[in-house]
């Protein structure tokens, strides 16, 4: 009898390894041929010299010396960094700032939500298309309505310095709805006794916030705090049509890099190196989050 | 008592502190969309008209046609309708048959293979654009759609969304379908599939959105014209020094509609969907 059982346990094994081979397949093929192979092979161009005219030639670490040698690549890691590391604290804070005020009981909330989710729909290309008139120094309406209030005018994209900061008020423009609807989800699972006993000891709205909603939102902010990160050191649509990179590279990015190093110059494994580089630098930046979220997040 | 007053008039300050707030927010993120929508019935000396124009002095929808004379508009929107249709079926059948492998079935090696499947989330799409370049060349699919919808089926994002949600539904529903004799293809299609549901419309959602703007990819695979998308399509738009931003404006606007459509039709799904992906994931 129990003999039987596991024979049958095994039979019912054989029978779903090789149904699991069918169900595998065509997924497990494309997955290998376009993700797993290109992730190795990718290594090996960043160690060779290939301008895709001629064979490949073995270079060593020669690209990654190069890297580190270019002061592009250098500039365009900077202007990645000022761009990940302003737009990200700035979006996550004005996006929970607005999910916290979007869970309060008012009235037309699922509207608000709707439009803030909006310009998420849009492709980067639609958005860059939208805000270049807009930001235009002479014309465009921002500094129209900014002259109501007797600010500016501001050059915007126009001027290296303030070239990033508008790309960065863009992706926030863009981005602010979808964060926004994660952290929602986020403080739909705080109990509001929380904010009642809170209240009741006389605690303020801004005391709330910070002592109650953000250490027990933790867990999403350390998501959204991931996942925008990972995200941000990928930009490259927006910077590409919105500013192409300048004025004098002041927003040209690594992922710009990577294109210009192998689409415009043809030096595939150099731009293989810069794409490595890039995931070390993501890599490393998720690794580190992850080790100090042990301080912060509160699960 | 005067106390208590004191207490309800902070409560009301606060909140209509938060209704400004948000009015505020909401204006400063609708401003832009409808400028666009304004800007796209405007003539053309009217979008350079001084003083600045907010609303149209008179409306032209013949912009609209316009759009679709002055560039391939229609061309670039049944490509990126063509490459967005067969990506996401592609994407849905082959991720949920291999979710299904995963969350369901007993195999050697299951776990290793997840792993990788896993592992390769972490990474940028950028680093195998390069090695994609190259194979795509190597089977001459450069400048075809194929080399989009290739490279935009097979990330292991939607295996692991679909064998997460696979997992959560009860084995015993499988274990009586395998008593009456249900074979996997059976099991699969008319107990798991119907089941989920909402997974299914999270990743097709997911994965419109990501085709239906894809940018870098098409960059570097498409060259002709004819065969350009939308977002490629648009791109070069901005290259024109005379843009006529009244016209720029219609079919950027049309580009958009599409999604838009679908967002307002199903936006409990993008909404439910993306808090599911966000906070379960």
């Amino acid at each position: 009898m129990e003999w039987a059982m596991i024979r049958s346990l095994t039979a019912r094994e054989r029978k779903d390894a090789s149904a699991a081979a069918i169900f595998l397949l065509p997924n497990l093929v494309g997955f290998l041929v376009f993700m797993v192979g290109p992730t190795i092979g990718s290594i090996a161009i960043s160690f060779s010299s290939w301008s895709l005219l001629n064979a490949p030639t073995f270079a060593g670490l020669q690209n990654y010396s190069d890297l580190l040698k270019d002061s592009v690549f250098w500039q365009t890691l900077g202007n990645t960094a000022y761009y990940v590391f302003v737009k990200v604290p700035l979006n996550m804070f004005l996006s929970l700032l607005l999910a916290s005020f979007l869970n309060k009981e008012i009235h037309g909330r699922n509207a608000l939500r709707t439009i803030f989710f909006l310009p998420m729909v849009a492709s980067s290309v639609s958005v860059a298309l939208i805000w270049q008139p807009l930001l235009d120094p002479t014309s465009g309406m921002v500094n129209k309505l900014l002259s109501f209030i007797h600010l500016g005018p501001y050059p915007w994209i126009l001027s290296p310095n303030w070239a990033m900061p508008s790309v960065i008020m863009v992706a926030t423009w863009k981005e602010l709805g979808y964060f926004m609807v994660i952290f929602l989800a986020g403080l739909q699972g705080i109990s509001s006794t929380y904010y009642e006993a809170a209240e009741i000891d006389g605690a303020n709205a801004v005391q709330s916030f910070w002592h109650i909603t953000v250490p027990l939102i933790s867990p999403t902010t350390f998501f959204v705090l991931i996942t925008s990160i990972i995200g941000s050191f990928q930009i490259f649509d927006l910077t590409t049509v919105l500013t192409n990179g300048g004025p004098a590279n002041a927003t040209n990015t690594l992922v710009m890099y990577v294109y210009q190093a192998g689409f415009k110059f043809f030096r595939m494994g150099y731009a293989s190196a810069v794409a490595y580089a890039l995931f070390v630098i993501i890599l490393a930046f998720t690794l580190i989050q992850n080790q100090l979220s042990k301080r912060w997040v509160h699960y | 008592m005067g106390q208590l007053r004191h207490y309800l008039m902070n409560r009301n300050l606060l909140r209509v502190t938060l209704y400004v707030g948000l009015i505020v927010a909401a204006f400063a993120i609708l401003l832009p969309l409808l400028w666009a929508v304004s800007t796209s019935f405007k003539s053309y000396p009217d979008v350079l008209a001084h003083p600045y124009q907010l609303l149209p002095r008179s409306l032209h929808p013949a912009n609209y046609v316009e759009a679709f004379k002055t560039i391939p508009f229609l061309t670039y929107f049944l490509n990126t309708v063509k490459v967005s249709f067969f990506t996401c079926l592609g994407t849905l059948i082959t991720s949920a048959m291999a979710a299904y492998a995963f969350a369901r079935l007993r195999f050697p090696g299951r776990d290793a293979l997840f792993l990788i499947y896993l592992s390769t989330l972490m990474i940028p799409r950028q680093v195998v654009l390069i090695p994609n370049f190259i194979i795509m060349k190597t089977l001459h699919l450069l400048d075809t759609h194929w080399s989009l919808i290739l490279t935009g089926i097979f990330t292991a994002y939607g295996t692991f969304l679909l064998r997460q949600f696979f997992l959560t539904i009860p084995n015993e529903l499988e274990e009586a379908a395998i008593i009456d004799g249900y074979g996997y293809a059976r099991r699969f299609t008319q107990i798991i599939l119907p089941l989920s549901q909402p997974a299914l419309v999270t990743l097709f959602i997911i994965t419109l959105l990501n085709i239906w703007n894809e940018f870098l990819f098409a960059l570097v695979f498409i060259n002709s014209d004819a065969k350009r998308t939308l977002t490629l399509g648009l791109a070069i738009l901005r290259g024109d020094f005379d843009v006529q931003w009244n016209l720029v404006m219609a079919a950027t606007l049309l580009s958009i509609l599409p999604l838009v459509l679908i967002f307002l039709a199903a936006q409990r799904f993008f909404i439910e969907g993306i808090a599911l992906s966000g906070v379960k994931g």
